[in-house]
């Protein structure tokens, strides 16, 4: 029941527009079906199988808008949730901020479903899990990991004659690996729509040679080094400062994209010029949703193109007040990066640190986008174009922005979240403490 | 780990979990004896199939969120969740189902899928779980001490109160403001086979704002959250006492009761000066730590320390794992903190988020040492982890955050407790030659294994021979956990003691979050390395 057709959303949400007596109504129906398994200490310790659908109801009376939702699907539910959402709509104050409703729009279909990933089963869970313990078991270390996926649709109808559907799948996986001592650490995680991409005995063997290789770390000092950042690592980075590219904060004056004086730092050069940064729901290595939950288009969008900031996203009412056009925000960014590989990029550096992850980055200054965290599960030392020994992990409190002003070199993007990530040569990289934390 | 303050990132939508339901729909609790009837067809159900232990939690759980900015209400939301949950022992196996189907058919169903999901996982056991011996209470129940329903609060009231604050902060000059009161209640029932029926009717309340103030000419802003806390309490909680405020120094402070409007006056205030703060030199400072501060300190780097289950390695592949492993318990010598410090765990302080009267499996809550005159003794236990240490009882740290989430161990409050003397925060800050006074939470961040720190404040002041001279920006300080708690000097007493509180602490692959309280009195930590992270891009 959880994953609904196209022709079965659409015939559930008429009928509830059917049931509405406000000037206008906009209604949400989405599910998800899916499941998981949690390992540690080598063996498994919890599983679950969850599927979820609900329905929410918006109703508006000029600017006043209520909403109500609910996860029951008998007519007398759907007239009810109608109903409450209309009643909270007459008690709510004026909404001056409320945009009227999109009409009809056709959306391109995006390749964000795939038949294998939707039909995994506890037993194909169990398998993949299997393979990651083999790896631990014969190694003699030890395994903690988890495994997850889900199908899930999402639909959006109003009463101005608009319709979207989407379907898509994700199969999760990440493993930490330590050895039995306690001095060494391996970590992996990845995501695909398709299950055939996700392979959990490569991907443990990784997180395995990571945990060998990084026991014993010596200390060696803080400072500014240069760096070379796994996509995973880089990754982290890049998602804390996209968040950041919202043209209302800029524009009021309270993010690191506010000019000085005022306005965004929209057409100003923030980066290096090697830097270009772009989405497009249409990528096939990370699609998604063509269109957003208030039915605006999602179309490919440049935000960073040779280190000039060239978009920032605006919601309807801000583009509305600003005079542009509305630009949805979209995470499955693609950092452009270069040729080279992971290891040509180490091969290139006389002197270094390589940064499989970074861990636990909370913001410091919103102003500076100055970030804190720590390295986590296999940091190196390089010298002379050669991985020499593992190091104590460190802290760091360094900027997206600066870092992505001494960038060296990127290497081939992969996927890495719901993004496309290289691996970069960043110098100059603040480390301003150690921490014993294997 | 800590998710981030809703409060402070709030900005177009409110996250709402749950449906949304009216607020008359709220006010009336399940029927007791329709919930006992159910867990009964649940119980039978998994017996019969061969599970040697159940238990089951029917949980309501019911939300409301009130967010404003500026002039303008941005939503009002009741949610609701409800369901059940049936977690079973069947060949030495866990097996968790739930349902929120509730009919005798379905929660049968949902039984049979615990007990078939446990013989599956029995396969791959290592060795079977053993539960700590746990009396039943026959039917019991507890609510959380409260003088106001804040379900039974018109709405109107609480956009009228935010919308005053809001309008406060404008008239002293505020660019932006926003503010919000988040309000839990957990109706949770709870029965097991040792012969429990405990009714439940938790409560939680959550108000705060953030304000942010502009300096156009230098392009600079700065923000002030709220000095409240999340409280196990009701719409009292609002409700100003001159009797529950701590006055005199820089900034006024609140026990159990909270004036939001007095609050933001201040806040205002405090941008200004924030605006003109001076940079902080780089070095070792003795850092006097207010309750609203300290809180966080203790959560991070006391509270998730001593989990048990992250000691163990249950949690190596997410939150992480200790440096407080099982031997450094077992040699009863390791110097956690100075003689100073003693830690004390509970899931019963009045208006404490943890407190309830019994866990999420049946066990009756408690008090007990975690560090004792600064020497690690004991950590946080659940019914199947009590052996581990020796224990003839579980510490009652079961919480699952939903009927559908399967309960595992969470921190019950930690609090530090507070000196012997007679010592005012203000009499502290006198002794201090060359020091920071911190208060409020700002960023945080803290190693998989609780070893290196950095926190940094709402409010940094400079203390310079004994007095308070002015407000610092750029100042937070990074420690290593035992390094840290042994430069604990000295504390204030009683009367300065105050609860800090999250409602989001994370944990669990799938996530949970919970709600727990950490207490302390001001506090001071001497020979602190406080770093400079001023930046230009």
């Amino acid at each position: 029941m959880a994953i609904l057709s196209k022709e079965e959303a659409q015939a559930i949400l008429k009928k509830v527009l059917s049931f509405s007596k406000a000037e206008s109504c906009e209604l949400s129906l989405s599910g998800s079906d899916g499941g998981n398994i949690r390992y540690a200490r080598n063996a498994v310790s919890t599983a679950g199988q969850i599927s979820v659908m609900s329905l929410s109801v918006s109703s508006t009376y000029g600017k006043k808008t209520g909403m109500a939702s609910i996860n029951e699907f008998d007519d007398v539910s759907l007239q009810k949730v109608v109903k409450r959402s209309e009643e909270l709509a007459m008690l709510a104050p004026e909404n001056p901020e409320f945009m009227p409703l999109l009409g009809a729009q056709t959306f391109p279909e995006s390749p964000t479903f795939n038949a294998k990933t939707a039909a995994i089963t506890p037993d194909t869970r169990a398998e993949m899990v299997l393979k990651s313990l083999q790896v631990s078991k014969a190694a003699k270390l030890e395994a903690a990991g988890f495994l997850e996926n889900a199908t899930e649709f999402r639909s959006v109808m109003n009463s101005k004659g608009l319709f979207a559907y989407n379907k898509s799948t994700d199969v999760s996986f990440s493993v930490t690996v330590r050895n039995q001592e306690g001095t060494g650490s391996g970590y992996i995680e990845q995501g695909f729509n398709d299950l055939d991409k996700m392979d959990t005995l490569t991907l443990s063997k990784i997180a395995a040679s990571k945990a060998v290789g990084s026991a014993g770390a010596k200390a060696i000092e803080p400072g500014k080094y240069t760096v070379i950042l796994e996509p995973l690592a880089a990754s982290d980075m890049l998602g804390n400062m996209f968040r950041g590219f919202d043209a209302r904060s800029a524009d009021e004056g309270r993010s690191f994209m506010s000019k000085p004086g005022g306005g965004t730092r929209i057409g100003e050069q923030l980066f290096s010029d090697n830097v270009s940064i772009y989405s497009d729901p249409m990528h096939p290595e990370v699609p998604s949703a063509t269109w957003s939950a208030d039915g605006i288009a999602v179309n490919k969008t440049q935000w960073v193109e040779k280190g000039v900031v060239k978009n920032l996203s605006y919601s309807r009412y801000w583009a509305s007040q600003k005079g542009v056009a509305p630009i949805p925000f979209n995470r499955s960014i693609v950092m452009e990066g270069g040729t080279q590989t992971l290891e040509e990029l180490i091969k290139s550096t006389e002197k270094g640190i390589l940064v499989t992850r970074f861990w636990y980055i909370r913001s410091v200054d919103p102003q500076t986008l100055l970030l804190t965290g720590l390295t986590r599960d296999g940091t190196f030392y390089i010298e002379n174009g050669e991985i020499k020994f593992p190091v104590k992990n460190f802290r760091f409190n360094e900027s997206p922005v600066i870092m992505l002003n001494n960038v060296e070199a990127l290497g081939k993007p992969v996927r890495t979240g719901n993004g496309m990530i290289p691996p970069m040569k960043i110098r100059d990289f603040t480390f301003t403490s150690l921490s014993d934390a294997v | 780990m800590t998710g981030i303050g809703l409060g402070a990132t709030m900005a177009q939508g409110v996250p709402l979990f749950g449906r949304d339901i009216s607020v008359e729909e709220a006010l009336t609790p399940v029927d007791i004896k329709l919930k006992k009837k159910m867990a009964d067809v649940a119980l039978n159900a998994a017996r019969a199939k061969g599970a040697t232990y159940t238990d089951v939690r029917i949980g309501r759980y019911l939300n409301q969120v009130i967010a404003t900015r500026e002039a303008q209400v941005q939503n009002i939301a009741n949610g609701e969740s409800y369901g059940m949950g049936i977690r079973v022992i069947a060949n030495g196996s866990w097996g968790f189902a739930a349902t929120d189907n509730l009919d005798n058919d379905s929660i049968a169903r949902a039984a049979e899928m615990a007990v078939a999901i446990a013989k599956g996982n029995s396969k791959l056991l290592t060795e079977p779980v053993q539960l700590a011996p746990q009396k039943g209470f026959g039917e019991v129940s507890w609510k959380t001490p409260l003088e106001i329903n804040a379900f039974e609060v018109p709405i109107k009231d609480k956009i009228d109160l935010l919308l005053k604050v809001n309008s406060e902060a404008m008239l002293a000059g505020a660019k932006y403001v926003n503010s919000n009161i988040f309000m839990v209640n957990e109706q949770k029932y709870f029965a097991s086979t040792e012969g429990s029926y405990i009714d439940q009717d938790v409560h939680r309340i959550w108000p705060t704002f953030t304000v942010t103030k502009i300096d156009p000419a230098g392009g600079k802003f700065e923000t002030r959250n709220a000095f409240s806390t999340p409280m196990g309490m009701g719409f009292e909680y609002l409700v100003p006492k001159e009797s529950e405020k701590i006055k005199g120094g820089p900034v006024t402070m609140y026990k159990k009761r909270y004036d939001m409007l007095e609050d933001v006056k201040e806040a205002a205030v405090h941008l200004t000066e924030k605006l003109k703060a001076k940079p902080l030199q780089p070095g070792k400072y003795d850092l006097v730590l207010d309750p609203s501060h300290l809180f966080l300190t203790i959560h991070e780097s006391v509270g998730h320390p001593t989990e048990l289950d992250r000691v163990l390695g249950y949690e190596a592949n997410y939150a992480g794992t200790s440096f407080l492993t099982l031997d450094k318990w077992e040699s009863k010598k390791f110097n956690f903190g100075s003689k100073q410090v003693n830690v004390i765990a509970d899931k019963i302080e009045p208006g404490s988020l943890g407190a309830v009267g019994y866990d999420d499996e049946g066990v009756k809550c408690g008090t007990w040492d975690i560090i004792k005159d600064g020497i690690l003794v004991n950590y946080q236990t659940i019914r199947d982890q009590a052996h581990i240490l020796g224990l003839e009882a579980s510490q009652a740290c079961c919480y699952a955050d939903s009927w559908n989430s399967i309960p595992f161990q969470r921190m019950p409050n930690v609090s530090l407790a507070p000196g012997k003397a007679a010592l005012s925060a203000a009499e502290m800050v006198k002794g201090v030659e060359k020091g920071i006074y911190m208060f409020g939470r700002n960023s945080y961040s803290i190693d998989q294994q609780r070893y290196n720190f950095q926190f940094s404040a709402q409010l940094a002041y400079e203390i310079k021979e004994g007095k308070i001279v002015g407000l610092l920006k750029d100042a937070a300080y990074q420690s290593n956990t035992q390094e840290f708690w042994n430069s604990c000097t000295q504390l204030c007493g009683q009367s300065d003691y105050r609860l800090g509180g999250t409602f989001s602490d994370g944990k669990g692959q799938p996530s949970q979050v919970s709600a727990v309280s950490h207490g302390s009195s001001t506090t001071r930590f001497n020979g602190v390395n406080v770093i400079n992270t001023g930046r230009k891009i």
